[in-house]
């Protein structure tokens, strides 16, 4: 420890003394004070430079004119531009000829892909598949039209909502049957066991009944979804003979969609979505496996 | 240098330093949040924005009650990935009759901000009711008892009172016609001229669960579906500046 006395001279001391230790008065590391004093003044040039200081009515905007609101403008701004003639052109050209189009139909369906996951997944499901109460989009089995012009009208528009523009959501009413006491509770039993009897898989609660059930068919069913039971489309009419059921297809599940009726909404996507976007996810659903 | 040297006196007498500390953190405090209350962007002005209506109101007591929040924020930031997802980020004045404003700090489940009008009512309660039958993956817990609990408004008009102490703009006219309002929003075959009056022509009035009576599923959904419409963004563009 021969050093410490020299340092002592060199150095001096704080002043500060414990039972004989004394504490030395070393200077800071250098490169610590010269961290500390570019921070300084890096500080000084941010603040010049991005908005910072507040004044009485805004606070000073900097020179280099930043803010977040125009930043994410510019962002979103430069992606349109990069997809504007993909976008354009998908906009622009006939519905039918999109998937004709090998490089059309690739942008369009990664496009729909991604907006089918953001917009449409959590009632159609991540695969499309659906849920109660939420058509399964993988198959052939459509309530409105499964052609590429039909699901971009629906898609536009929406169902039995009041939100679009153009009042031109798709609409079907199908009467409460018992709720608003048109038919008695034997007769829907009768028309339900009758519906049973229609779908391949499934066998009338009591085949007895079938018969008088053809008759309260014909009389209050049969307008729209048809004297054999396959629906309509131009009504959204569902087919009943196919095994397909969006609402469950046994009895106490018919009894239910008879004498209350069912009413799946889905919105209107016009407002939120833009046309290039709309046609995408149309061409990506029309793909799905289903499309006409 | 003498003035330095006076730090001494700071230094070693503990009251003074505690004093002179808060001193300084006042100040920080002040240089910091003050100026919110003054500066334009944080108080900008956007047209829709109105007072919840009391059906809202008590949705939004739900809402809060049961801890929504924890999992779900209400607040899309100025990012492009968050734009495209959710829609139009939020705005300040969004938020300027939540108190205590929803935005959250985790995202358990997505951003509410833009909720309102995306699914139909039909989904909310099949998605409150049974998270997982719409949306296999979720973790978020069953809500079906909403379904379960009638509710009156009883106090609703007490909770508008309160609102309006701090500084929601609820008239007199609209705490009056608190709980007509309430039982007015639900029920689309009332008279509900004076709700459409009192909050602006696009309330929502419907109703919300499918289920005859008010319940608290009811009043939920309405606020639900009504987060993040009041400000129509085809028309109003806010200042990019700011």
């Amino acid at each position: 420890m021969a050093k410490q006395p020299n340092k002592k001279q060199e150095v001096g001391t704080t002043g500060h003394s414990w039972d004989g230790i004394e504490e030395l008065n070393n200077p800071l590391p250098r490169w610590w004070l010269w961290t500390f004093y570019i921070c300084i003044v890096y500080a000084i040039g941010y603040s010049i430079a991005y908005p910072a200081w507040p004044g009485i009515n805004k606070a000073t905007a900097g020179f280099l004119g930043f803010s977040t609101r125009g930043q994410v403008a510019e962002e979103i701004a430069a992606v349109e531009t990069k997809l504007a003639p993909m976008n354009d052109k998908l906009a622009s050209v006939e519905l039918a000829s999109i998937s004709g189009d090998a490089e059309l139909n690739g942008f369009a369906q990664s496009a729909g892909a991604a907006v089918f996951k953001t917009w449409c997944a959590q009632c159609h499901g991540d695969g499309a598949a659906g849920a109660k109460g939420y058509p399964n989009l993988l198959d052939d089995d459509w309530l409105w039209g499964g052609a590429i012009e039909d699901i971009h009208f629906t898609i536009t528009h929406g169902i039995r909502n009041e939100d679009d523009p153009e009042g031109e959501a798709r609409y079907s009413e199908m009467p409460a049957f018992g709720r608003d006491e048109i038919l008695e509770k034997e007769e829907i039993a009768q028309v339900v066991s009758y519906v049973m009897s229609l779908a391949p898989g499934s066998t009338p609660a009591d085949a007895s009944m079938v018969e008088a059930g053809a008759v309260v068919y014909e009389d209050n069913c049969a307008a729209c979804h048809m004297e054999d039971g396959t629906g309509d489309r131009m009504q959204g009419a569902p087919n009943l003979t196919d095994a397909i059921w969006l609402y469950g297809g046994d009895y106490d599940a018919l009894m239910e969609t008879v004498t209350n009726a069912r009413y799946g909404v889905m919105p209107n996507w016009n407002t939120r979505l833009s046309e290039a976007e709309i046609r995408a996810v149309a061409t990506y659903v029309h793909s799905l496996g289903g499309g006409e | 240098m003498a003035i330095l040297d006076k730090h001494t006196i700071l230094e070693k007498n503990v009251t003074l330093l505690a004093i002179f500390a808060f001193l300084v953190v006042t100040i920080g405090g002040i240089v910091q949040i003050a100026p919110l209350f003054w500066l334009e962007n944080t108080i900008e002005d956007v047209e829709g924005m109105r007072p919840y209506t009391p059906l809202e109101l008590a949705g939004r007591d739900i809402y809060v009650r049961e801890g929504c929040y924890v999992c779900h924020s209400q607040m899309v930031r100025p990012m492009r990935d968050e734009v495209e997802r959710y829609g139009h980020y939020s705005l300040a004045a969004e938020s300027q009759y939540d108190h205590p404003f929803q935005w959250g700090s985790k995202r358990t489940g997505p951003d509410l901000a833009r909720v309102g009008r995306r699914y139909s009512d039909e989904w909310h309660v099949d998605h409150l009711t049974d998270p997982q039958s719409v949306v296999p993956v979720s973790v978020m817990p069953k809500y079906g008892f909403l379904s379960n609990k009638l509710i009156d408004g009883k106090y609703v008009e007490d909770v508008m009172a309160t609102h309006e102490f701090v500084g929601v703009p609820y008239t007199d006219e609209m705490i009056e016609a608190g709980k007509e309002d309430f039982a007015a929003q639900a029920d689309p075959d009332s008279d509900y001229d004076g709700l459409l009056e009192r909050y602006g022509e696009d309330v929502q009035v419907r109703n919300f669960d499918g289920q005859p009576g008010i319940t608290e599923m009811d009043a939920l959904i309405a606020y639900l579906q009504m987060l993040g419409t009041l400000v129509d963004f085809s028309t109003f563009t806010p200042d990019a500046s700011r």
